[in-house]
């Protein structure tokens, strides 16, 4: 069914287009300061959406190896950002330099493979445990723990979790299935954080977690996790499902994505640190694109998983 | 092509912090930390300034292989010194007070070695920048943050972990009237440190 991809192309392109069109409109009415620089902010994300949307599509299309690798240096890009500012000690030097090109690069060739048994433990047992191993056996005991932590907790969130979005299309008997399920996955996903931040400057009053994040509001969470669920349930036919189950599956999906990240940022305040990065644009760094993913992605795999093995 | 290269791969962050990048006769100080920092910090210079700096280097580490010494003379541009055996005729300081009267900017590190202490405090500075500080009292000095280079090529180390580095130049320093030694080195060394008690805040 490459028909459904091929048509999911024409529409993301084309949305973007759309909205490259308002942004170029936008930037051409705003008269006011504040509003120049929304215009500005939304630009500069849009531009970065492009180049998201066109490395996402092409690879799509290439297939699951091209998902694989895409994935891979995603979660290369997040686990750089991730480590970068959080103190570790010389002590993990090799650890660090395992993980980031021997777990990283074999967990995605287990997606790859795909050795289902292989990728779901690969970090929770293997990596955790010999990691930590290979830290302790270095011999530098201060903020061990922490450390570790810091570690462990960067591989499960911008490697595991993340692999698990690369591993969506093995959930369907024909992978072209599987890919249009992905695509459909990031679409819900990623929309709910677009509509979220436009809701929120709508209407946004009421903050949804002021110490978190002070930008989310609670007229932004309802309207963005109901927007992206409609247009979750719409396009119901690129997935498996029903059109009950797509809503159902939206909403969850969306939920999940909210709550990565505000996890994420309750981390980034920890450290004192605004974004992840600066790399793409008005998003901040790969990570902070990618947190809300990186929570929703495992929970939808091994759901439908489970649903499509009860045969729904 | 080199320096994009370097900026790509340490993926370095450049901050200018009440200073402004300027092409002139400068020296900027930097804490010494990995054998990355002369590339990188050479690579986070914009191409204007880069193409008139001259970093300071120790020839015994640069002339280890021909490919460091054609890294160092042919890319860096970097003015090797000698570390041990100094004698009138190889005094270092008459080679940055060449650089600096041929119009170029100088990049030192005076805490003469790679620092491997984890807390980050400095090592005590050589009096070398005291006394071109002195004999060429017009240049400024710009102290430059260099961060997480330890951790992406320790010293020791032969594999590098790809963490992002960051580059923080800060206000100029200038010898006070009659101010001592030991008072202008500490107040170098401080003017170092706060850069890195700022970047703890932002």
């Amino acid at each position: 069914m490459s028909g459904d991809l091929y048509w999911f192309s024409i529409a993301i392109l084309g949305l973007l287009a759309a909205a490259t069109m308002l942004g170029v409109l936008g930037a051409w009415l705003a008269r006011s300061d504040r509003n120049r620089g929304v215009v500005a902010d939304a630009n500069s994300r849009l531009l970065a959406w492009w180049f998201l949307a066109g490395s996402i599509i092409g690879a799509a299309w290439l297939g699951q190896t091209a998902l694989a690798v895409l994935f891979g240096l995603a979660s290369f890009c997040a686990l750089r950002e991730f480590i970068s500012i959080h103190r570790t000690r010389r002590g993990d030097h090799r650890a660090l330099f395992l993980a980031f090109f021997i777990v990283l690069p074999l967990q995605y060739v287990f997606v790859a493979l795909p050795w289902y048994g292989m990728f779901t433990i690969f970090i929770p047992v293997w990596a955790f445990l010999l990691l930590t191993a290979r830290a302790a056996v270095a011999g530098d005991t201060t903020r061990f723990l922490e450390r570790t932590a810091k570690v462990q907790f960067g591989l499960l969130i911008c490697v595991y979790a993340l692999s698990h979005v690369a591993a969506i299309p093995q959930l369907t008997q024909d992978p072209t299935d599987g890919i249009a399920l992905l695509c459909w996955f990031l679409t819900v996903v990623q929309l709910s954080d677009v509509f979220q931040w436009v809701w929120g400057k709508a209407l946004g009053r009421m903050k949804l977690a002021p110490t978190l994040s002070p930008n989310k509001t609670w007229g932004g969470f309802i309207g963005g996790i109901g927007t992206a669920t409609a247009i979750g349930t719409a396009l119901w036919w690129m997935t498996p499902f029903g059109p009950g189950h797509a809503a159902a599956f939206a909403a969850g999906a969306c939920f999940l994505g909210v709550l990565g990240g505000l996890v994420m940022s309750a981390i980034k305040r920890d450290a004192g640190v605004k974004d992840w990065g600066a790399s793409l644009g008005g998003h901040g760094g790969v990570l902070d694109r990618v947190d809300g993913l990186a929570f929703a992605a495992p929970v939808f795999f091994h759901i439908t998983r489970w649903l499509l093995g009860q045969g729904i | 092509m080199i320096a994009l290269v370097i900026r790509l791969l340490s993926g370095v962050q450049t901050r200018w912090v009440g200073v402004e990048p300027a092409v002139k006769p400068r020296i900027y100080f930097a804490n010494h930390l990995s054998n990355l920092d002369l590339p990188v910090l050479w690579a986070a210079l914009p191409p204007a300034i880069r193409r008139r700096v001259q970093p300071v280097a120790a020839r015994d580490s640069w002339t280890m292989t021909p490919i460091h010494h054609w890294l160092a003379t042919r890319v860096f541009h970097a003015e090797l010194i000698e570390r041990k055996a100094i004698t009138h005729e190889n005094n270092p300081l008459r080679q940055m007070e060449a650089i600096i009267d041929r119009g170029n900017a100088l990049v030192i590190f005076p805490e003469g070695r790679r620092n491997t202490s984890d807390d980050g405090d400095l090592l005590p500075f050589k009096p070398g920048i005291w006394h071109l500080a002195r004999n060429r009292p017009e240049v400024e000095l710009v102290p430059t943050l260099l961060d997480n280079l330890n951790r992406i090529l320790p010293r020791g180390e032969w594999l590098p972990v790809p963490l992002m580095a960051s580059v923080t130049f800060g206000a100029p320093v200038r010898l006070g009237e009659g101010e001592s030694r030991e008072a202008f080195l500490e107040r170098c060394q401080a003017a170092l440190a706060a850069l890195a008690d700022d970047r703890e805040e932002t």
